[in-house]
């Protein structure tokens, strides 16, 4: 069937902010599907409050709205927009829930505005646990024992029934939150208890453990003439009872006969008919290792993270795939881009191994509970392709960027044989590392096997690892040897660190003797048919696909790698829009990056797509190969930027900013002697190489300091300090201090923080607009809420903003972008931090500016002036609105990290609230990130003394507007001191009933703890803390933020009451 | 056992290097490719192999062993496989591995070039054809060597089929409708999907008179699979016309080639054919797609098709062959591809029932 009659306009629900479970995967699809739909000629309207994203960029929909997704605002642009239909199947979870809430509320019923592709019959079949299970039992699909419980008790009573272990799944919730195992009574009440609070519905399903066998997945295609196919299978290295999205994830799968993946294949094929999907679907199998049985895991009715991976994997574009069929094409009739010949209509073939590996926060949270189990903890993934399961997964570790070159991480040789089982046993996110350390001390392939579960075969490949790096260590490196070193995946560095040299005398070896690798073609036909997709991974065998036409211009952009805390989906926003506009500028535009989620992997984006590890050797490897014009390291976040000297030492052509400006700008005494010739003020500071100069120091410098190692990815171990003790106990415990690793200590001024980025041609900056947040400096500026244009500066120090931005950009010749951060302390405006780089605000500021950022600097390097694109420098003229960036958490996903804002960054992701009025805009924000805004109700606060002044007068006007008070004794007494009526309520140590008790039983609307200093980490603030988190009550830890949410109830916003307007809209207005 | 260094060469003087697994038997064969990304195993004991050299596409092969259950044929008819990596297999524990595949290999004497390039091979054959290859482990005497990869498309006097087919009749199954079963070189899954019908199964040589399978009283015939080029069995096709419009034929792959000849028909060699698991082919009456396995390198001319009542039933989604024909009133059907799957998907293994329908 061709395309839907009327069909010209159609409305993408998106999938808001960056969450842990749901990444930048839905960027790509939903990137995806508005392309497809404008490809024929329709109209798009587009729902997303994330402003990170490409999709929200106005080249990609006709019709951008920045709004929260609620039925309020989902429903007015309904009534306004007036589509003829709406996909909600490309925006995960939040896309999906959202389209049972519209069909439930009645809104698809009153507008008459249908949902496109996947009927909802078959979402709520798919979704509900009840309808699923009865499905799947009417078409002889096996599934778990299970039983959907409302209570605890039922839980109990269940599992007694049917025996433990059993695995807990909250209903309609993101990577399985709330969920676990349970081995036994105790264990199952506190995950049961958990995971009806988190479900919407209050339900959770109590089902039989498979764990142990293995996991396999299918993704299929269906269309509307019942049509099927698998796109990809993948298998789970790590066995059922780890969430897919924390295992290793191998495709396609490895270890079935063609008869077990048959079965599971027509299994996939009967659900997806018997569900009546249009379009991607992901069906997950657990196995029995030792015979055919097999139940069903789960069906998602819609694109997920795993089919963004089996995307890249095959080169097989599901989502798009997916939008065309919503739209009423069928398989056959949608062509398939890659051959250009053939159609979508077939199952891709691949002849290479991919490897996707988690990329989890823990280098950020330390005292995070590691474990893995249900509950999915990592924040973004990586891939990798090769011609050998070794050599991929080997180049998917060094894609993790975390300092790891091969499988033999150095901190594992001190642990003790006992804990070594333990942890094989327990599963964190180190497990591989253990099982490499384990077949390194000698344990046997069968021992491994009984402490992990891990298919003999996986840990046989593992092994040979380990075996060949003991050969690389007593054999010697001939050139033979040195060949099927890099056939099996060593990084010039492994190798060189087993022979006891240097990297870059591997390296030169390797070139003398003409071991270099070849490139090959991702083609979805395991080259059965004749291909142009120009997408690569390298590995080393004879012919070398990666063609080239010597006379054309090209430039290598470097990509962000994985989706981290400190470096999100902003970053791939900035690599996409460098590319588009190199392209854009008929300059061959090649990419090279790792991360399955993005835009930027999508092989459609870049002239050239290398999807390889972003570490030195794989980067210079391509640029040997392509000997590109130049290189660009300003759009990848630090993992590119960290590129740029390695890169530059070896004579590679950085084009923009150089190398140098860089290292000006990130080299502490050289950015001292910068800041003092240029008169601009910046906090008093110095770098210290031991405790006592540091003690020294901060005696000089006064009280708090702010004291952080110098180069820093994310403000990861920066601190404040307040006193000699904790500033000793800081150097004692947190950082590692000496010749080689300074640390800074810098005064802390505790005043309004402002930021800025700009972009610069070497003669002239151009300003957009001025960023100010609403919490204090000390808290990380990734983790504030940040208003644009500020809202109460005065002119005198915008003019400074204005100025010093300027005289910073051109001192250091900045060519493209460039990001500062300032303070405004006591009437005087300082400089904290200048990254010559693009930022995270990026996108937020060339969405509501309107002025296209990172092309101007794409621009700029490839030589072209402000002035010649019609831009002229200094700060442009403020716009009639207000748009407020408010940061989002991931805390109900990771155990034991203390939510607390400081300087250590801190969210995953962040969305934006936009209006003609700024508590508007704000309150949008905070709706939009899943704040629950209570009009009245009862909070919960305990203050820390030093913040007790400060708090009572914000407390004050909550409790004017009618809220009731609880607090602890020395709040409490604060308060009555203050004339305020407030209610009692014991610290933990003072008995039951607690504060905790309290939150736990629910009469708590929202929660105010303010940190006392020390890092206790089990202190009562932490139990209060992860007890909100835990029961979803809001936690406000930073008074600015609590002061900016009294002034948003006090407007008396209600989600009713707000107009919706298009970022078109409000963009015109600036012009 | 043995491994040294070792080399296909080419017609065409392409030379890959890789490492030889069991060098005592130097061969030489039409080489060709299969994507199927599992079921090794399957294609390997597929007799329809007869006389080439397999390289797989996907690079790891072995990964579960071997287990005779899952075999297509009591003898693999291959004369090499290619891979680029070969699974060791020993303590890789898929339950029901019974032996390795490189035991297996080596037990019926196939050698096995591993460590190749194959994609850059699979890239050579796609663009310049099937080509003759021979497997050595020595370039001495390179024109000696291709001499003989020129020679290696030569089939044997008799044919490939006279190769493989079996010798005698066997029996199999009891009760409901009886048919015969042309064995051309016939999967085991062809067998066993016929058998699931409830049928009694006679499985005759392919040199077979139509008098002879007359005698049997059949309900119905089915052609099986086989291995080159169908116009190397007039024999066959002499059968087969003698049977049309007495009794419904079933015929697939080989047999579907030898129908449509039958009938009239002509069939072509393709330049690298159809191998593996992913397929796409469309029913012209309904418009579905389904996926199918695939194994030939020869296919019916489409315009040669002019036959009264003859319909077109399937083609191939991606080179708009010929995959499938039916004649209704003379109770005809065959298809190109493998409905018994093995290895591969199952989605049309209905067209047996649809056979017992016709037959019915």
């Amino acid at each position: 069937m061709p395309l839907k009659n009327g069909l010209r306009k159609v409305m993408v629900i998106g999938s808001g902010p960056i969450i842990i479970g749901q990444a930048a995967e839905f960027d790509y699809a939903g990137t995806q599907a508005c392309r497809a739909l404008k490809e024929e000629g329709i109209e798009v309207v587009l729902i997303n409050s994330n402003p990170a994203t490409i999709m929200t960029d106005t080249s990609i929909a006709d019709h951008v709205y920045i709004e929260p997704i609620t039925i309020e605002t989902v429903s007015k642009i309904l009534d306004k927009e007036k589509p003829d239909g709406i996909i909600a199947t490309l925006g995960g979870q939040v896309g999906l829930n959202m389209a049972l809430s519209l069909d439930k509320e009645g809104i698809l019923e009153k507008t008459g505005v249908p949902l496109l592709g996947t009927p909802l019959e078959a979402i709520a079949r798919a979704e509900d646990r009840e309808l699923f299970k009865k499905t799947m039992s009417e078409i002889n699909q096996p599934v778990p024992e299970s039983d959907i419980v409302t209570s605890v008790e039922a839980a109990l009573k269940f599992a007694n029934e049917i025996g433990y272990p059993v695995i807990v799944r909250p209903a309609y919730t993101l990577g399985g939150t709330g969920g676990g195992n349970a081995h036994n009574e105790k264990e199952l009440s506190n995950i049961a208890a958990k995971g009806i609070k988190n479900s919407p519905i209050g339900q959770v399903l109590v089902e039989r453990s498979v764990a142990g066998y293995k996991e396999i997945e299918f993704e299929v295609m269906r269309d509307d003439n019942d049509n099927c196919i698998t796109v990809c299978s993948m298998e789970n290295v790590d066995p059922v009872g780890i969430h897919t999205g924390d295992s290793i994830v191998v495709a396609p799968a490895q270890t079935l006969t063609d008869e077990e993946y048959q079965m599971l294949r027509a299994a996939s094929i009967k659900i997806i008919r018997t569900l009546k999907i249009a379009g991607g679907c992901n069906v997950q199998f657990a196995l029995d290792p030792f015979s055919k049985k097999y139940y069903v895991i789960e069906v998602n009715p819609r694109v997920s993270r795993s089919s963004a991976l089996a995307s890249k994997a095959t080169g097989y574009p599901i989502a798009k795939v997916t939008t065309k069929i919503a739209i009423g094409y069928t398989l056959d009739e949608i062509p398939n881009a890659v051959t250009g010949k053939t159609t979508a209509c077939f199952e891709p073939a691949i002849d290479y191994v991919v490897l996707k590996v988690p990329r989890w926060p823990f280098d950020k949270f330390v005292f995070g509970d590691r474990k893995l189990g249900t509950q999915m903890k990592a924040t973004g993934e990586v891939m990798a392709i090769d011609r050998s399961f070794e050599a991929a997964f080997l180049k998917s570790i060094r894609c993790l960027e975390l300092g790891i070159t091969g499988m033999r991480p150095p901190d594992m040789i001190d642990i003790s044989d006992e804990s070594l089982r333990e942890r094989l046993k327990e599963a964190d996110d180190e497990r591989i590392f253990m099982v490499a350390e384990a077949f390194s001390r000698g344990m046997s392939i069968n021992e491994v096997w009984e402490n992990t579960h891990i298919d003999k075969y996986f840990l046989n490949k593992i092994k040979n690892i380990l075996d060949f790096a003991g050969r690389l260590a007593n054999e010697e490196l001939d050139p033979v040897l040195l060949r099927e070193a890099k056939k099996i995946g060593f990084s010039d560095i492994e190798i060189a660190q087993l022979k006891g040299v240097q990297e870059v005398h591997i390296h030169r070896l390797r070139t003398d003797k003409g071991v270099i690798p070849t490139y090959k073609q991702v083609d979805t036909c395991a080259a059965e048919f004749d291909a142009e997709t120009p997408y690569f991974y390298s590995c080393y065998e004879e012919e070398n696909e990666a063609w080239h036409d010597i006379d054309e211009k090209k430039v290598l952009v470097i990509g962000s790698g994985p989706i981290r805390i400190g470096q999100g989906v902003e970053f791939d926003y900035c690599s996409v829009h460098c590319v588009w506009a190199l392209r854009e500028a008929g300059v061959k535009a090649i990419i090279v990056n790792n991360n399955p989620e993005t835009v930027s992997t999508d092989f459609d984006t870049s002239d050239r797509l290398y999807f390889e590890p972003l570490v030195f050797e794989d980067v210079l490897n391509i640029i040997d190969e392509e000997k590109p014009d130049g290189v660009i390291v300003q759009f990848g976040g630090q993992t590119a930027i960290n590129l740029a000297q390695p890169l530059n030492n070896v004579g590679v052509r950085i084009i923009g900013t150089s190398n140098d400006s860089i290292d000006r700008a990130e080299d502490r005494d050289r950015f001292d002697s910068l800041v003092e010739e240029l008169g601009i003020p910046r906090p008093p500071g110095k770098s210290v190489f031991s405790a006592d100069e540091a003690v020294k120091a901060a005696e000089t410098i006064g009280y708090p300091v702010l004291v952080r190692p110098s180069y820093v990815l994310g403000g990861r171990a920066m601190e404040i300090i307040y006193n000699q003790d904790e500033l000793k106990q800081y150097i004692a415990t947190a950082v590692k201090v000496n010749r080689e690793h300074p640390v800074l200590v810098d005064k802390y001024l505790l005043g309004t923080e402002i930021e800025v980025d700009a972009v610069c041609d070497e003669k002239e900056v151009l300003i957009p607009g001025i960023m100010q947040h609403i919490e204090r400096a000390g808290v990380h500026s990734g983790d504030s809420m940040a208003v644009f244009p500020a809202h109460n500066l005065s002119q005198a120090i915008k003019d400074k903003v204005v100025l010093y931005t300027t005289k910073l950009a051109l001192a250091l010749r900045v060519k493209g972008l460039i990001n500062i951060q300032f303070v405004e302390f006591k009437n005087e405006l300082y400089v904290l931090e200048v990254n010559p780089r693009s930022s995270r605000t990026i996108p937020f500021i060339s969405k509501i500016t309107g002025v296209p950022m990172v092309k101007l600097a794409t621009e700029i390097m490839l030589g072209r002036s402000l002035q010649e694109m019609g831009y002229s420098g200094g700060l442009q003229p403020e716009p009639g609105f207000y748009a407020v960036k408010v940061p989002v958490f991931s805390f109900n996903k990771l155990e034991q990290v203390d939510i607390n804002l400081g300087p250590e960054m801190k969210s995953t992701g962040e969305v934006m609230g936009i209006d003609k009025s700024l508590k508007t805009a704000m309150y949008k924000g905070l709706i939009s990130a899943g704040m629950d805004i209570p009009q009245k109700g009862t909070i919960v606060a305990t203050i820390a003394d030093k913040d007790k002044q400060e708090a009572i007068p914000i407390l004050k006007a909550f409790y004017d507007m009618g809220f009731k008070l609880i607090a602890t004794a020395g709040t409490a007494a604060a308060l009555r001191a203050a004339g305020i009526e407030v209610e009692h309520v014991n610290k933990i140590n003072e008995g039951t009933p607690h504060i905790v008790d309290l939150i736990r039983e629910g009469k708590a609307d929202f929660i105010v703890n303010t940190l006392t200093h020390g890092r206790d980490q089990f202190s009562d603030g932490f139990v209060i803390r992860r007890a909100a988190v835990e029961l979803k009550v809001p936690c406000l830890t930073s008074l600015d933020t609590l002061k900016a949410m009294q002034e948003v109830i006090e407007e008396g916003n209600k989600i009713a009451d707000m107009q919706v307007r298009s970022l078109q809209e409000y963009v015109s207005c600036v012009k | 056992m043995a491994k040294q260094r070792g080399y296909l060469v080419l017609e065409n003087e392409a030379v890959f290097g890789g490492i030889l697994l069991d060098n005592t038997y130097q061969t030489r064969g039409e080489v060709v490719f299969n994507t199927s990304m599992v079921g090794y195993d399957q294609v390997i004991s597929d007799p329809s192999y007869a006389g080439q050299i397999v390289v797989m596409t996907f690079p790891l092969i072995g990964n579960y062993g071997i287990n005779a259950n899952n075999l297509e044929s009591d003898h693999p008819c291959l004369r090499a496989l290619i891979t680029r990596e070969i699974c060791p297999g020993a303590d890789y524990g898929h339950y029901q591995q019974e032996i390795t595949l490189e035991e297996y290999l080596h037990y019926h004497h196939i050698p096995c070039l591993t460590g190749v390039d194959t994609r850059a091979l699979t890239k050579m054959i796609r663009t310049r054809g099937t080509m003759g290859g021979i497997l050595v482990d020595s370039l001495d005497n390179k024109e000696e060597l291709l001499q003989a990869a020129r020679l290696a498309l030569q089939p044997p006097p008799q044919g490939y089929v006279m190769q493989v087919s079996r010798k005698a009749v066997t029996r199999l199954g009891a009760g409901g409708k009886r048919l015969v079963l042309i064995d051309f070189g016939v999967k085991k899954s062809i067998v066993t999907a016929l058998l699931k019908q409830g049928c009694e199964i006679f499985i005759v040589p392919a040199s077979v008179s139509a008098r002879e399978i007359l005698a049997f009283n059949p309900d119905g015939v089915v052609l099986s699979n086989g291995p080159g080029d169908p116009l190397d069995c007039p024999y066959a096709i002499q059968t087969i016309a003698e049977l049309i419009g007495r009794m419904p034929i079933f015929g697939i792959c080989l047999g579907h080639q030898l129908l449509t000849l039958a009938l009239g028909g002509k069939t072509y060699k393709m330049p690298f054919g159809h191998r593996g698991g992913n397929h796409p082919v469309k029913d012209m009456q309904t418009g579905r797609v389904f996926i199918t396995s695939q194994n030939h390198g020869y296919a019916v001319d489409e315009k040669s098709l002019c036959i009264p009542g003859l319909k077109l039933s399937f083609i191939n989604l991606n080179d708009r062959s010929v995959e499938g024909i039916i004649h209704k009133e003379l109770a005809l059907m065959s298809v190109q591809f493998h409905p018994e799957a093995a290895p591969g998907p199952e989605d049309t293994a209905y067209l047996f029932d649809d056979f017992m329908a016709m037959i019915a």
